[in-house]
Parts: structure tokens; C-alpha cells; sequence
């Protein structure tokens, strides 16, 4: 029999405020355990929450980004469950009026694109971290209450390659938001993943399992990839699939079944008597929507339209916001965004990804690599130079030009200095001089290298390749005539 | 001069200290002496560090001999244990935050602070704010300085017997349903609760964060008005207080209540209500109307509802706040645990008393899937038509006059086993807290017995000056009462 999956996604995403949610502590990630708390994260008696508005902010950026309704009232709740890293034992979230409601996200498979629906988003605040050591437990509570946004799709999602992809485009609309880092190595993404499967015909879902705490999308992608077999080896072998909370084991890539114990809550919910309701006007969010970054898709389009490049190089440079931002401030200095597009897409990628640097980072700057294919459009240097110039330039950064003088890197086009080198070389190779003259026309490409090297590359690559044709031409005509 | 701490009020002892009769130090040791001579009996204080006291008040004089100015400079004030004073012990009278150290000062100390205040110790209460007769404290039982057979009142009962039994000049309590204006009332004193979000209440140990509110227990509505211009305004660390202007309290104390119109909510004055206390209330509000009052019948219909929806509101609340005392970052922990869970379990099994066990219990039921709707929703409905009730008077007049009340205090022991009995007390003063007005307590007289009764009089949001100014006036017209006689 064959089977239909269904999966929904809730994905944590950390925003990057500066402080957290409900207090002034800084976010920064990495410091010395319990250094960013205070009474207000720690729980202490008689501390309050403050709400951050930079939170809030973000999360209406995010919910406009992806279509979503944004509530003009919204209000927070508390979650109440026992936890060791949870300081009040109940968490500040948002229970029946989130922020955001509704949206989707487009995604695509094979060559075919499909929208993911969103349900809402909410803002709520982090826990800390427990860490064991030999004898003991400890909780670093640095994280706790840094600020949260909760994702929830619909169970729209029918495979593990659909909410792999699904999970690509979120982060990649909310790191063209600017709303988070969505850096998943410091944890600023986090994943509970529901699925069932039921028979083809079937038309009321199966009894879901949820898939806990996934801080990678290669986990989301694996932890499906093992879940959903299993529910219908155990549906095909007649057993039931339980509704359980599940914990993805990455050592031995299986689900295992939590104890009851560790998930069963009543979190009984009602309104943070502490915090007033989130009251956000029209104005704002007419404010916030006439300011919006554009979406990664709406950008791909407008590079195809607007600078004339192919829609693979657009694709490419629009995978990444930083990119797509150097390109972009790069192409509007330049004439020929075309050969901006190949520098990035080529030198500057590569670069990149041998030195795993982020392009937030380099040191050359978008008006230098502008200079720099300027240089080559108007002949100052040939391409060899350029790429010399351009690995300077990712070093150490400065000026093209600067670089191009005082490297003497400016081409040779003069024809009187070229022909002495291709005498020079035709002297020196009679091998290919004689091959050429018996057909092989490689044999002139050899010269022509021959000739670039003796010009420490800054002849004029055509004009070395002319002269030769002409000289050996001449040639021929003396042999044969 | 000999200085007696017993009837000095703060605006007395000002005036003691501004003409140099005697300073901060002086008035400091003299009330050390008398809680170290008293309180053993009456049992009003947790702790007092002496040390700290008396170098508070050399600050304070050092301060005043340089020119410096304070409201409150030099003066002695006893605080209740429910509030974060910065390196004192607060414990709000749990075993649960034994050893636990304030790192910080709430927001009302601090002000109190910042005008010179001497904070001299810190008061006993019901623990966690959750009863109405100190009885619940997790370390001892305070004693009515008037009787000490009877019972303070409650939570705030030590501040108002450390106030009445001449161990303090004034002190600060906590209300959310009448923990200041009953042991007030109970004590023979006068106890102040603002309207919600008159005072900030940033480092108040919340028991119900929609009902707590911070206030003054004092030996006259004076004293009243000169902590409450000291504590009220905006607080940027508690969102739920308001921006409204902080009037100048002592300006409305014109001592007669002439064009005022002062309303009596006939559900006030009901059956099996002690005979003795609406006499004292009747005979107050002729003195009211005698200082030129117009004084009219009014109705709150839903006052009958009071009781029920502030139990299911506050617990609720109050389950959630208290989760946070489980032994993992500071306070009690209990030993000889297996795991987190355990843990809390130990922990707060040996930490909390039987009332904050039984509220915890009631507010975690109704906050329970499928029992939501029903209490937590309905209360907070409910909670709207009785706001609403008070808004329909207050557009008739301008404060209402009620008992605070239904019984003189009781004695010690007698509804310990009757916690219903101890809830149905707080019958006149929960709607208050529930329609977040403002409420005062006076004293009007006493029973046969010589017990304290107290006046309530209940104001609009926002509007202190109304009953700050209706107290005055009466308290001045009233005379002495010689409690015990
Ligand atoms: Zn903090």
C-alpha cells in the first residue's frame, strides 16, 4: 500500500535583538555562564518583564514578509511548566492572540514551486541551558529570556526533502528580513517537527508523533527521513501508532519515544497579568510594511530585469542576502553588471567558501571590485592582471588602480614592444612554429602563452594573438610561396 | 528631652529632626530599644539589623548636616517582608526563602531611599501575603498590640502592629485583597492601598500581580499622604504602572468635606455583619456629614459575586508566581532528592504552609484544561461588571464610606481551622483590588471590648486626594480613640 505523509514544522527562530525579551541583558552569544542575567531572567522574587519593542518590531517584519495578518492586538500569556532551566517555571509566550497570522512560504521542488502555509507567529522568551558534569548539573540561564519567535506551518508539508526546502527559504526570507542570524550553530534555530502517515484514500491524517528540539535542518531532514518508514513499518505490520513526543537520537539516527513524564504538561495558560496587551495601529504596520526588504524572490527577478543577467547567475547571487546586497552595490557602480555577477559568482565565491569566510567580512569593497572591471572594459589591464589584482584586493583590500600602478600591471598594447617578444618567440620555438605550420593551429596558443610569460602577463592578450597570427602567416608564405 | 517612639508620627518626627531637637541617630536607637523591649511580645518583626539601622541614620544625619535635603531624611521605616530591600532578608515569611538575600531594592524602597529613609527592619506577614491574620506566618504568629489575644489582622499584620505597638513611626504593606486596610482596621491605625499602578510594584514578591499593590500603614492619613507623593508615579520596570501625574497630597487635606458627596453602597451594611462595627461606621459617616458632606445611598450589585471571583483570580495568579521558588537558584532546598522533579517536590513540601499549599492547589485547578472557561474566564468577567459597578458611583460621588471589616479583630486561633471563614472577612475589601480603585482605612472607634474598628473609605483610580482628603477630615473631627478602655 502506499502512503501520504504529512508534516508541520515549529521552528524557534532567536531574533537579533541586542537585549532580551523582558529585560536589558545582552544577547551575545558565548559568554561565561551566568554573566547576562539579572533578577528579571533569573526569576528572583518581585522581578517584572519589560517588553522589548525591537522584538516585537521583528516579528511584524517577519510576519510581513511571509503574507501574514498582523494582529493590532495581540497580548502575551504564561506557559506553566516545571523545568530546571526555566527560572519562573512558566515561560512568557503568546497563547490565542500571536502576533502574526497566517502567510505562507513559496518553495521549490524539481522545478515546481509550492507555498508552505504558515498558521502564525508568536514571540515568546528562551530558556537556559542545563549542562551535567561528572557529579553534579548546572544551568548557564545566559540565554534564558532572549527573545524567541515561534513559526508554526500548517501540516502542509508532505515530504523530508519539502520541509528541508521549507526550512531553506525561511531562513532565507528571515535573513533578508534582517531579523535574525538564523545562525544554527549557536542554536539561533530550532525545530519540533509533527508527522503521521496515512493510507493513500484515507482522508483524516494519522495520529502524529512529534519530533523534539531539532537544532539542525540536516536533522529535520534525517529524523523524517527515519520516522516516517517507521510509522508504516508499523502500520503495515498492524500496530498503532501512539501520539508521542519523540527525541531524535543523531549518534544512531533514530527516534526514541520520550517518557511521558518528560513532555505530559497542562500548561495552563492564561494572560501575563504583568505585561500589558501588544497594541500595535495600523499606521505601524502600514509603517513597517512601506519598509520592508524585499523578498529573496522578488530580488531574483528584479537582478534578471534590471541589471540583464541570467537567471542562474540571479538564483546564485540571491541565495544569500549579503551577496545579493555586494552585488547589487557593486553592479549600480558599474556599467557591466554581467562581469560583476562573474567576479562574484566565481573569484569571490570560491574565496569564500575555501576560506569558509562570510562575504559580511571581506575587506574589498563593492566600489573596488567596480573599478577593478572597469579596468579590464577599458583595456588598462588584461584578464591575468585582473585576477592578480582581485586576490589583492580580497587580502588586503584597497584601491584597483592604486594596486594596478604600483604592481605595473597596466597592459602592453604596444605593438612595436609585442612584436619583439613574438620573434623572440618564434625563434625560440621552432618545434611549434613547425607544427603549426603543418596544421596544428594550437600550436599558435602555445606562442601566445609563451609570449604573455616573457610580458609578465600584461601584454594585451589579443594583440599578442594577432601579431602572432600575422607573423606566422608571413611565415607560412615563405615556406610554401 | 526623653523621645518617645509611640505616638510620633512621620510629619513629628520631621519637624523633630529639621529643628535639630534631636537627630536621626537618637530617633533610631530609641526604636531599637523598643523593639528590642516590645517585640519579643508582639512578635511584629523577621529581623532587624541594628548595625545597619544606625549606620543608615549616621548617613542620614551626616547627609543633613552637609545641607542635603530628603523628604523622608532620617526617618525610621519598618518594611514588609514581602518587599526586595538590597542585602536584607526577604522572606515573606516562608521557610521557602529562608537565606535568600535581596540583590536589589525594589522600586518603592528605593524611592523611600532616595528621600533619606532609615530602613530599619523588616515585618512579619501572612506568608506570601495569603491570609488575613498573620497567623499563616511561616515563622510566628503576631500579636494586636491593642490585645494581644487577638490577632493583627492580615498579611500586612506585623507593619500594622509594629506601627500601633509604637515599633515603628510607619511602615510599608502590601494589599491584594485587604492586607493592608484590614490589619489596619484591626490594629487601630491607618493603612493606605493606591489605586493598581499608582505604585510601582518592581521588587514586590508578587502573591497576584492584577491585584498587589504597595502602600503606607501609618499612625494618621497624613503620614499616608506623605509616603504615597514619596512612592507614586510611572516605573519604567513595571509595565503596569501608570503615567499619571503625582498630585501634591498634602494640599488636599483642607480638614472639611465641604461639596463633597460621599456614597453608602447599602451592600455594605448587611446582615451578620458585627452590630458593634456598623455603629461605628453609622456614627462615622455622621461625622462626615456633619464637616459638610452631602452623603447619599448608593448600589454595587455585584458585590455578592466579590469573594468567589477574587479567590479564583488570585490563586490563579498566585499558582504561577509561586513556581518559581523550587530550590534550583536560591532559597530553601530540600535534601536526599533524586531529580528535578523530586526535588520541587521536597522542596516545596517542607517550604510552603498549609494556606499557600491550598491556594496553589485551588489556582492550579482552575486554570486547568477544561475548568478554564468556567472559573479563570468567568472570575475575570465578573472582575469587568464589578469594575463596573464602581464606575457607575463614582460618577454619583466622589468616595464611598463603608466598614473595612464585617467583625472587630478575632482572637488568635479561632478561624485557623476555618479557612472560609478567614475569606469571607475579606468581603469589603477584595472589590478594591478586583476594580483597582483606591482604598483607605481609618479607625472610627472600638468595640465594647476595646478592639480597634476601622472606616473604609474607597475612592476612584487615580484619585487619592478624594479619600486622603475624606479621611483627614473625619480622623481630625473624630478625636481621640483610647483603645482597651
Ligand atoms: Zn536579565
Amino acid at each position: 500500500m502506499r502512503y501520504l505523509t504529512t508534516i508541520g514544522l515549529e521552528v524557534h527562530v532567536q531574533l537579533r535583538t541586542r537585549s532580551k525579551m523582558f529585560c536589558g541583558c545582552s544577547t551575545a552569544f558565548g559568554a561565561a555562564p551566568n554573566t547576562h542575567v539579572c533578577p528579571v531572567c533569573l526569576g528572583y522574587p518581585g522581578a517584572m518583564p519589560v517588553m522589548n519593542r525591537d522584538a516585537v518590531k521583528m516579528t511584524i517584519i517577519s510576519g510581513l514578509m511571509i503574507g501574514s495578518r498582523i494582529s493590532e492586538f495581540s497580548k502575551f500569556d504564561r506557559k506553566s511548566y516545571f523545568y530546571p532551566d526555566m527560572p519562573k517555571n512558566y515561560q512568557i509566550s503568546q497563547y490565542d492572540k500571536p502576533l502574526c497570522v497566517g502567510g505562507s512560504v513559496e518553495i521549490d521542488i524539481d522545478g515546481v514551486s509550492r507555498r508552505i502555509g504558515v498558521t502564525r507567529i508568536h514571540l515568546e522568551e528562551d530558556v537556559g541551558k542545563n549542562m551535567h558534569f561528572q557529579h553534579s548539573s548546572g544551568i548557564d540561564f545566559n540565554r534564558a529570556g532572549v527573545p524567541l519567535m515561534e513559526i508554526v506551518s500548517e501540516p502542509d508539508i508532505s515530504s523530508p526533502e519539502e520541509a528541508f526546502a521549507y526550512l531553506l527559504a525561511l531562513k532565507q526570507i528571515l535573513l533578508y528580513a534582517g531579523v535574525s542570524d538564523c545562525n544554527l550553530e549557536e542554536g539561533n534555530v530550532r525545530c519540533d517537527v509533527n508527522c503521521s502517515v496515512r493510507p493513500e484514500g484515507q482522508k483524516e491524517f494519522g495520529t502524529k508523533t512529534e519530533i523534539k528540539n531539532l537544532n539542525t535542518f540536516k536533522g529535520v531532514l534525517n529524523a523524517l527521513k527515519y520516522e516516517i518508514p517507521r510509522q508504516v513499518d508499523v502500520l503495515e505490520s498492524g500496530g498503532k501508532i501512539f501520539q508521542e513526543t519523540r527525541r531524535w537520537e543523531v549518534e544512531t539516527g533514530v527516534t526514541i519515544a520520550m517518557r511521558s513524564k518528560e513532555y505530559a504538561h497542562d500548561y495552563r495558560y492564561f494572560p501575563e497579568p504583568d505585561l500589558a496587551p501588544v497594541v500595535t495601529s495600523c499606521e505601524q504596520i502600514e509603517e513597517l510594511r512601506r519598509n520592508l526588504p524585499e523578498l529573496p524572490r522578488t530580488r531574483r527577478e528584479r537582478f534578471i530585469q534590471q541589471y540583464s543577467i541570467p537567471e542562474y547567475d540571479a538564483g546564485v547571487l540571491t541565495a544569500d542576502v549579503a551577496v545579493a546586497d555586494f552585488f547589487e552595490q557593486s553592479a549600480k557602480l558599474s556599467s557591466n553588471p554581467k562581469a560583476i555577477s562573474n567576479w562574484i559568482m566565481t573569484e569571490m565565491l570560491r574565496l569564500l567558501s575555501e576560506r569558509e569566510m562570510d562575504i559580511r567580512k571581506v575587506v574589498v569593497t563593492p566600489a573596488a571590485l567596480a573599478g577593478l572591471v572597469k579596468l579590464v572594459d577599458e583595456k588598462v589591464i588584461n584578464s591575468n592582471s585582473a585576477k592578480e589584482v582581485f586576490a589583492l584586493l580580497f587580502e588586503k583590500g584597497g584601491e584597483p588602480d592604486q594596486i594596478v600602478r604600483e604592481k605595473g600591471l597596466v597592459q602592453v598594447s604596444d605593438s612595436g614592444a609585442i612584436e619583439k617578444f613574438v620573434d623572440q618567440a618564434i625563434a625560440e620555438n621552432a618545434k611549434s612554429v613547425s607544427d603549426y605550420l603543418a596544421g596544428k593551429d594550437v600550436a599558435a596558443k602555445y606562442i601566445v602563452g609563451q609570449v604573455m610569460k616573457m610580458s609578465r602577463g600584461k601584454a594585451n592578450p589579443q594583440l599578442v594573438a594577432s601579431i602572432i597570427e600575422d607573423k606566422l602567416k608571413v611565415e607560412k608564405m615563405k615556406r610554401g610561396g | 528631652m526623653s523621645l518617645s517612639i509611640a505616638n510620633m508620627t512621620i510629619c513629628e518626627a520631621i519637624a523633630l529632626l529639621e529643628g535639630k531637637q534631636c537627630t536621626s541617630v537618637e530617633l533610631v536607637s530609641v526604636l531599637l530599644n523598643e523593639i528590642r523591649r516590645i517585640d519579643g511580645t508582639l512578635g511584629a518583626y523577621l529581623s532587624v539589623d541594628e548595625n545597619d539601622a544606625v549606620s543608615q541614620a549616621m548617613a542620614a544625619d551626616k547627609a543633613r548636616s552637609e545641607g542635603r535635603k530628603g523628604r523622608l531624611l532620617g526617618i525610621p521605616l519598618a518594611v514588609k517582608d514581602v518587599l526586595n530591600v538590597r542585602g536584607q532578608p526577604c522572606t515573606c515569611a516562608s521557610k521557602i526563602l529562608q537565606g535568600y538575600i535581596a540583590p536589589y531594592d525594589a522600586t518603592a524602597v528605593a524611592m523611600l531611599r532616595r528621600e533619606g529613609a532609615v530602613l530599619v527592619g523588616r515585618t512579619n506577614m501572612d506568608e506570601f501575603a495569603m491570609g488575613s491574620s498573620t497567623e499563616n506566618s511561616g515563622f510566628k504568629i503576631t500579636k494586636n498590640p491593642r490585645n494581644i489575644a487577638y490577632v493583627p489582622g492580615g498579611s500586612s499584620g506585623g507593619s500594622a502592629a509594629a506601627v500601633a505597638g509604637g515599633e515603628a513611626i510607619a511602615a510599608l504593606g502590601t494589599d491584594t485583597g485587604g492586607s493592608i486596610r484590614q490589619p489596619a482596621a484591626f490594629c487601630g491605625c491607618v493603612g493606605l492601598k493606591p489605586t493598581y499602578g499608582r505604585i510601582s510594584r518592581y521588587g514586590l514578591t508578587a502573591f497576584a500581580s492584577s491585584l498587589d499593590q504597595i502602600g503606607p500603614i501609618t499612625k494618621n492619613v497624613k503620614d499616608a499622604a506623605v509616603l504615597l507623593g514619596v512612592m507614586a508615579g510611572r516605573d519604567e520596570m513595571d509595565s503596569t504602572s501608570v503615567d499619571v501625574p503625582v498630585p501634591d497630597y498634602l494640599t488636599s487635606l483642607s480638614g472639611d468635606l465641604k461639596g463633597m458627596k460621599l456614597g453608602l453602597p447599602k451592600e455594605y451594611f448587611v446582615k451578620g455583619m458585627d452590630p458593634e462595627v456598623e455603629a461605628a461606621v453609622r456614627t462615622a459617616v455622621e461625622v462626615c456629614g456633619g464637616l459638610g458632606a452631602e452623603v447619599v445611598e448608593v448600589s454595587l450589585p455585584h458585590t455578592d459575586y466579590a469573594i468567589s471571583t477574587y479567590y479564583i483570580i488570585a490563586t490563579a495568579e498566585a499558582s504561577a508566581n509561586l513556581a518559581r521558588f523550587d530550590g534550583v537558584r536560591y532559597g530553601f532546598r530540600a535534601a536526599g532528592a533524586e531529580d528535578p522533579i523530586d526535588m520541587y517536590g521536597k522542596t516545596r513540601a517542607a517550604g510552603f504552609g498549609a494556606e499557600v499549599k491550598r491556594r496553589i492547589i485551588l489556582g492550579t485547578y482552575v486554570l486547568s484544561s477544561g475548568y478554564y472557561d468556567a472559573y479563570y474566564l468567568s472570575a475575570q468577567k465578573v472582575r469587568t461588571l464589578i469594575k463596573r459597578d464602581f464606575e457607575n458611583v463614582f460618577m454619583q460621588c466622589d468616595a464611598l464610606l463603608t466598614p473595612v471589616s464585617p467583625t472587630v479583630p478575632y482572637k488568635i486561633g479561632e478561624t485557623s481551622s476555618d479557612p472560609l471563614r478567614m475569606y469571607l472577612g475579606d468581603i469589603f475589601t477584595v472589590t478594591a483590588n478586583l476594580a483597582g480603585i483606591c482604598g483607605l482605612s481609618v479607625p472610627c472607634g472600638m468595640s465594647s471590648q476595646g478592639l480597634p474598628i476601622g472606616l473604609q473609605v474607597l475612592g476612584p483610580a487615580f484619585r487619592e486626594e478624594n479619600i486622603l482628603r475624606a479621611g483627614h477630615a473625619y480622623e481630625s473631627a473624630r478625636g481621640l480613640i483610647r483603645y482597651g478602655e
